[in-house]
């Protein structure tokens, strides 16, 4: 095993006295895919930025390429890219100069800076946008911009903060296929997102994080396996009577209460079905599908469990 | 290969923020232009030419005239704009309307290279400004001395000692109109009460104290010794000095420990 | 009113009501919920800008009446009479301050309003038209200027620069003023899109300010460069207001309001013309 290039222990990031990050450990292989899931304001994106060498943190240990941040922090940086999940774009300047300024910031020649640049804006196809100011680009380009940017010094970790949230699902793809070849080519990704299909298509192996703390790790499929069953039996029964048939269908696998449907896990979904109706209840729609990251993720960031 | 990549961000990196802040004002190249140009020639006109023949006060030593007298002041208050423009307005921008320097921070950049980066940038700037008050001052034929060459550095340093107002900015999270009140409340009495276009000796003592409190009042004073004087005695001219360099560094070294903690919060 | 409401089911009604021309599409007599909006943003969020507002003309009072004044020598008004500088000059800020204050609420601020907070493309998306919403912004600027006008004339008083019964007719001159500048302000920045365009307002507002009789009697100046002065709006703003605080009435004063008048019309009209323009076609 080659030595890792991210190494947490007990890490944690307090705001006063909210506890953001609460220890939590985890390592990443050189080369390695890795993702960070959770709910919203989880401690995901006060990771990414400890991670990134931009926010001190308050305990712990991290190292990053045998790096610690605290010390080390331009060394760290100049072989990262960042995505954050709000662009943070120059706005003042045209699309182009963007990526010119920012290769500056890592020492970069000019020349350098020039080839990447338009190879970047290639690849985030706003090669015709070269020219444009980057208020009058679209969220979704101004999304592209950003990750061409986190390219520009070819970093060997490539940090992403909900990369694709507003691209179109033909962007998405482009990104996800390039992300694969980055990844071929040695680099390390660190993502998070809010996506599962996302998550299970990208990641080799991924933590689930919730209020600080990491509740789950592991590859999507074994995370999948360990944490749901191999079928999932979606009913519906109208948003008013849903509550109701819950209390009824108890017993037959484990349950979980959603607004809009009750997912009832099984190893045989179809057997369940048969036993929701032999209760006397019609589910005005039923659906039996494989288990995702979905559930894992529903089951693992606490909605209201009835077992 | 990366750690020499490091070892040039290290040793030129806030020449790089300047460099990308200089490319920013391009889009503003237009203003810019017209603002540095036509202040000067403004307000030596209205001041110096349309005002001057109101005046009957005494001005100065000799025959040093009105105009004599408000130029250098006018010189030091055209670097303090850019300096309170910049170090309110500039600042904030970087941190939270055009976020930069959150952007500079995720590259091997530190907070301070960010702030120094800035700072040489807004010295560029002043620079520029002050240098064409003295071309167009010279036109007006309004500096007896050679001395007054030395108009431009005292004007820049005016300038940068009111860089408190850049940690003042730095601190700011949340718009709540910080800003005009700042303005108005500290930064407008430092410019009216500090003797520019008029001695400030002609102010009553309770309103006197603001303008000794003012770098601008220091920096005018400093100026006009440079440009026809001496009027003071030689201790007043170095407590003019110290007090701007005081201000100069002090307000610089507090934005980079603020700059600093924000980045890295 | 309801005797001339047309009968909505005829077809000239219906012309009528689609028509780009159509008075009902630019106005429905709503003014007040806009102005009401600001009134509470005013108090929610920037009551502190406000407020400190009410120092800015007081400093200049005290630093320029007092300080340059004692300075300086006495200064003819119009009439011939001999006036003391501060004096002279106390009228001067009072109608810049009218100015600067209009022309921030209706530039920089209506500028944000529309570029960044789209709170124009929220009020336009209801039944309120964009007069509604030009005279809405330009009430609360008013009101504003109105406030800040009476706190200087007071301060003016207590230091005996007001030098007529006169002096009381200023404040309805500075709300013409203001109401001029704002309306043209809005006016032109409903047609800038960025904020380098912005900054020439600001750029062509200092010769304006320095200029128009503000410090010094325009006899200072060649005839041509005094011709051209009395183009200008503030040049008339200041006369105007002069003329009243030290008791120099004149039919001239007439023509001032006249010019202000013409200013209020354009402006209003563009205004009008171009948020249509923007949001509602
Ligand atoms: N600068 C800060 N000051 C105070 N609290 C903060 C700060 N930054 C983040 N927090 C808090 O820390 C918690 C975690 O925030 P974080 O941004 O890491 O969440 P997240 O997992 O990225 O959520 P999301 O999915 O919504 O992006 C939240 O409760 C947030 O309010
Ligand atoms: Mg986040």
């Amino acid at each position: 095993m080659p030595a890792p290039v991210i190494t947490a222990t007990a890490l944690t990031k307090k705001y006063k006295e909210f506890t953001a990050v609460d220890g939590i450990s985890f390592e990443v292989a050189p080369g390695e895919s890795f993702g960070l899931l959770g709910p919203n304001g989880a401690g995901k994106s006060t990771t990414m930025r400890m991670v990134g060498a931009v926010s001190t943190r308050t305990s712990g240990d991290l190292s990053i390429l045998g790096f610690d941040p605290d010390e080390f922090g331009p060394e760290i940086r100049s072989q990262l890219g960042v995505v954050p999940q709000a662009d943070n774009l120059d706005t003042e300047l045209r699309v182009r100069d963007n990526l010119l300024v920012y290769g500056r910031y890592f020492g970069l020649s000019r020349a350098v800076i020039a080839k990447r640049a338009d190879e970047l804006l290639d690849f985030a196809q706003l090669a015709d946008r070269a020219k444009a100011k980057v208020d009058d680009l679209s969220g979704g380009m101004k999304r592209r911009l950003t990750i061409a940017r986190a390219l520009i010094n070819d970093p060997r970790i490539l940090l992403l903060d909900e990369p694709t949230t507003g691209l179109d699902p033909q962007a998405r793809h482009i990104l996800w296929d390039r992300l694969f070849r980055l990844k071929e080519q040695g680099t390390t990704l660190v993502l998070t997102t809010h996506y599962m299909d996302e998550a299970e298509q990208l990641c080799d192996r991924l933590v689930v994080v919730d209020k600080g703390q990491i509740m789950a790790e592991g590859a999507p499929a074994a995370l999948i396996r360990e944490h749901s069953s191999r079928e999932v039996l979606e009913v519906r029964f109208g948003s008013e009577r849903n509550a109701e048939a819950a209390e009824k269908v108890e017993g037959i696998g484990r349950l979980e209460l959603l607004p809009d449907r009750i997912l009832i896990y099984s190893e045989d979904g179809d057997g369940a079905l048969a036993e929701v109706v032999r209760r006397g209840l019609t589910p005005i729609t039923s659906l039996v599908r494989r288990s995702s990251l979905e559930d894992v993720f529903l089951r693992l960031t606490g909605r209201t469990l009835i077992e | 290969m990366t750690s020499v990549i490091t070892t040039r961000t290290r040793r030129w990196g806030a020449w790089y923020v300047a460099e990308h802040r200089l490319r920013t004002m391009r889009t503003y190249a237009g203003t810019i232009v017209a603002t540095t140009l036509g202040t000067p020639i403004l307000y030596l006109f209205a001041f110096g030419v349309g005002l001057a023949t109101l005046v009957t006060g005494n001005v100065g030593p000799g025959g040093t005239s009105y105009l004599q007298f408000v130029a250098p002041a006018l010189l030091a208050t055209a670097a303090v704009t850019v300096g309170a423009e910049e170090y309110l307005l500039g600042i904030l921008m970087g941190f939270k309307w055009n976020p930069i320097f959150t952007g500079m921070n995720s590259t091997p950049l530190t907070a301070r290279q960010i702030i120094d980066g800035t700072a040489i940038f807004i010295i560029i700037r002043m620079a520029i400004v002050v240098v064409v008050y003295y071309v167009v001052m010279l036109a007006f034929g309004a500096v007896p001395s050679p001395w007054g060459l030395t108009m431009i550095p005292i004007g820049i340093l005016t300038g940068l000692a009111f860089s408190p107002l850049a940690a003042f900015s730095a601190t700011i999270y949340e718009d709540k109109g910080q800003f005009p009140v700042m303005q108005r409340v500290v930064v407008l009495p430092l410019t009216l009460f500090s003797g520019t276009v008029f001695p400030l000796t002609q102010l009553p003592i309770y309103l006197q104290w603001i303008g000794w409190l003012s770098p601008l009042w220091h920096g005018s004073e400093l100026g006009r010794q440079a440009s026809y004087g001496p009027t003071e005695p030689l201790w007043l001219t170095i407590v003019h000095v110290v007090y701007l360099l005081v201000f100069a560094l002090g307000g610089w070294a507090l934005t980079v420990h603020i700059a600093t903690k924000r980045l890295n919060k | 009113m309801s005797s001339v409401r047309v009968n909505p089911a005829g077809p000239d009604a219906a012309v009528k009501i689609r028509g780009s021309g159509s008075v009902r599409a630019l106005y429905s007599g709503n003014a007040s919920a806009v102005l009401g909006r600001g009134l509470l943003a005013t108090r929610s969020t920037n009551w502190t800008i406000v407020l400190t507002g009410v120092f800015e003309p007081i400093f200049y009072l005290l630093a320029l009446g007092i300080g340059l004044g004692s300075y300086v020598q006495n200064v003819t008004d119009p009439l011939g009479n001999q006036i003391p500088y501060a004096a002279y000059i106390a009228p001067a800020l009072l109608a810049v301050s009218a100015m600067n204050g209009a022309i921030y609420d209706s530039t920089w601020n209506v500028f944000f309003k529309m570029h960044f907070g789209k709170l124009y493309e929220g009020m336009l998306a209801t039944r309120l038209g964009p007069l509604d919403v030009a005279l809405g912004e330009i009430s609360l600027a008013l009101l504003r200027g109105a406030a800040y006008g009476l706190a200087f004339l007071v301060v003016m008083q207590v230091l005996g620069l007001n030098l007529s019964w006169s002096a009381i007719l200023a404040l309805p001159a500075l709300v013409v003023i203001a109401f001029g500048f704002a309306s043209l302000g809005m006016g032109i920045t409903s047609y800038l899109k960025t904020f380098q365009q912005m900054n020439w307002i600001s750029f062509l507002l200092l010769p304006m300010f320095l200029l128009s009789g503000t410090f010094y009697p325009l006899s200072v100046y060649p005839q041509v460069i005094q011709f051209f002065v009395q183009l200008l709006p503030l040049w008339h703003g200041v006369e105007l207001v002069r003329g009243l605080t030290t008791g120099a009435l004149a039919p001239v004063m007439l023509l001032h309001l006249l010019y202000f008048a013409v200013m209020i019309a354009v402006g209003l009209f563009f205004t009008t013309r171009r948020l249509r323009a923007l949001f509602l076609d």
